[in-house]
């Protein structure tokens, strides 16, 4: 042992101070040591590789995928088997996963945005504002989330606009709007708690204006929270247009997507029942993998846990 | 306490008129109104479209047509379904106990497993069981519920059969089978798989929040105070703990009631299980109006009370709330 070394329980301050984690590398390390989350990441990842690179790499247009014999069970050639059109099953897949993850993260970003802006709002104006805002979330809440998003879809779909019926942009948009609910909640938590801390009052006395304090100091803290509540809502919105395509308010055919991969599904589960397990597996993988992101976020971001 | 009751029961009706409004006026958006589908009939002439219109009361201002329908539910008529031609309040009256029968029997189901495995779940923190149930409530959290119905009738309808008759094991939907006598047993054999769908979406989150809320519970200073004065551990969890750990799980109940019917609707549409559930995707795949708007209020009037019971119940665990 050197002369140098510090004795035991002095901090080295000096040894410190050159290697200061940043805020990402040390949610990384913390990030890191939860197995479900780390495995979660791996299989995401490699099916957001799939779903990215397959179909370029075998070049194959979406809408025009060579056709086989008709449901095929799985073999060597057609690893998840074809289906009523004789349509190869992990082809159609990975061209679904294209649409299904984009949809989840568009439509987190939507209510993840409404739910943000309304949650600050209420938060930080209080009074009858909060009051507002809060008693029409209850309203939203109130309401059977299904039959909501059935009844919008289904005016959507009857107003027949071309460039936008069957395609993503109004799912999108009406899973958006009606989920924004409990972010909104979160956030308002987040304000009230940081609001009447000093450092507003600081801010409020060296002359920051209203949409200052908002946004440039209180939302930065509430953003772990954020952060995890995002991660959450695209596994939640996945289930939910597979849900409205399955019923048939969703993604319309030729475009695939993994929920109106099952649409056909059940009619023909007694002969060609792969047609139904495989994409259904996909969402299960996918949504339980960001579920465990999303655990993982929330312990690696907590400020309580030390470490 | 009865007072609550009424003042609750009043807070309710500008609540249900609200919801009533929103969904008339989103329900004019849909182009073309409830006639769209004798639009494109050569068989229907322009003044048998007026009649029509006329006959519906569709011919008067929206808002006079909201007033008019309002005051029509209030005596009662909710309208006839344009699809069966029969009154819109029987049709919904006819399902809804199918529908109540499926989902409640489910939700006291999924509350008789979870509470038990998120009481063990917690007292053994991270023992291999505790690991075991967080993991399937995960799985339970993140599969769609109807790709779950999907894979019980693929595993217990077509694949695995009964070795007695040599048919299926289970029967892959309907309440019951057509054309035999009313047994119990029958409605049971069609109730499992329904139901079981149901419970694992149910399960998912009750045994987090009865897991989590007895973990608080059971760190704190009265538990320790009870094992300090020699209390046996099974009276500690049971006679001290639970009755303040279930304390978020009833809360959780309250939030969840609007999902009992997102899970009806799917069950229900998957299994088909003659439920109000299937009654509204069917009405709102064939523009049946009246039929729509009817079981949207219904839904919405049976959160409501619901939550009604759910509140009071909680009052009842936790005397810290007090009506008034």
């Amino acid at each position: 042992m050197t002369t140098t070394a510090t004795t035991i329980g002095q901090v080295d301050w000096e040894a410190r101070r050159g290697k200061q984690e940043s805020m990402l590398a040390m949610t990384w390390r913390r990030f890191r040591r939860h197995k479900p989350a780390m495995m979660g990441l791996g299989i995401i990842s490699i099916i957001i590789l799939g779903c990215v690179f397959a179909p370029l790499i075998l070049g194959f247009d979406q809408y025009n995928l060579p056709l086989a014999v008709r449901r095929q069970p799985p073999s060597l050639e057609h690893p998840f088997g074809t289906d009523e059109l004789g349509r190869d099953l992990l082809m159609r897949i990975w061209v679904g996963g294209r649409v299904s993850l984009s949809i989840g993260v568009s439509a987190m970003l939507v209510s993840i945005l409404i739910g943000t802006i309304v949650g600050s709002t209420a938060g930080f104006y209080g009074g009858w504002t909060d009051n507002i805002l809060m008693r029409f979330s209850d309203f939203l809440l109130s309401i059977p989330h299904l039959f909501a998003l059935l009844l919008a879809a289904q005016i959507v779909r009857t107003m027949n606009i071309p460039e936008l019926s069957g395609g993503p942009l109004p799912i999108i948009i009406i899973i958006g709007i009606l989920s924004w609910m409990g972010a909104s909640r979160m956030v308002r938590g987040q304000f009230l708690a940081l609001k009447v801390k000093e450092f507003i009052d600081a801010a409020r006395v060296s002359g920051a204006r209203n949409s200052r304090i908002m946004f440039r100091h209180i939302l930065p803290n509430a953003v772990s929270p954020i952060i995890v509540s995002a991660t959450l809502h695209i596994g939640n919105a996945i289930i939910t247009e597979s849900t409205l395509s399955f019923l048939g308010f969703g993604v319309q055919p030729p475009m695939p997507s993994w929920g109106n991969m099952l649409k056909t599904a059940q009619s023909q589960m007694t002969y060609a029942p792969w047609v139904a397990i495989f994409p259904g597996l996909m969402i299960l993988l996918t949504v339980i993998s960001i579920n465990y992101i999303g655990d993982g976020l929330r312990d690696a971001l907590d400020p309580r846990h030390v470490g | 306490m009865s007072r609550y009751i009424l003042r609750r029961l009043l807070q309710a009706i500008p609540l249900l008129l609200l919801i009533s409004i929103a969904v008339f006026a989103l329900m004019q958006f849909i182009p073309g109104g409830p006639l769209a589908v004798y639009s494109d009939n050569p068989d229907v002439s322009a003044e048998d479209l007026e009649r029509l219109q006329e006959e519906l009361g569709l011919n008067v201002p929206k808002y006079q047509q909201y007033l008019n329908w309002l005051a029509a539910v209030l005596r009662g008529d909710w309208g006839l379904s344009l699809v069966s031609r029969r009154p819109a309040l029987t049709e919904i009256t006819e399902r809804l106990p199918n529908t109540l029968y499926l989902s409640l029997t489910a939700f006291f189901i999924a509350l008789c497993i979870s509470i038990p495995i998120g009481i063990i779940s917690a007292v053994k923190q991270y023992s291999w069981f505790d690991h075991l149930m967080t993991t399937i409530a995960f799985l339970g959290h993140s599969v769609p519920v109807f790709w779950f119905g999907l894979i019980l009738i693929i595993v217990f309808n077509v694949t695995i059969k009964n070795p007695f008759t040599g048919g299926p094991l289970l029967p892959g939907g309907g309440m019951y089978t057509i054309g035999e006598d009313f047994s119990i047993q029958d409605r049971l054999v069609h109730l499992i798989m329904p139901a079981s769908v149901l419970i694992l979406n149910r399960l998912s989150a009750q045994v987090r929040y009865t897991r989590a809320g007895m973990l608080d519970v059971l760190h704190q200073d009265y538990v320790r105070t009870a094992r300090a004065k020699g209390l046996n551990e099974p009276s500690v969890i049971l006679r001290h703990a639970v009755k303040n750990g279930i304390l978020p799980l009833v809360t959780l109940i309250g939030l969840e009631i609007p999902g009992l019917f997102n899970g009806a609707l799917l069950t229900e549409t998957v299994f088909s299980w003659p439920g109000m559930g299937r009654l509204f995707f069917t009405s709102i795949e064939r523009a049946d109006y009246s039929v729509m708007m009817g079981v949207f209020m219904m839904c919405a009037t049976l959160v409501l009370i619901f939550g009604l019971v759910t509140d009071i119940v909680y009052a009842f665990l936790d005397p810290r709330i007090r009506f008034d």
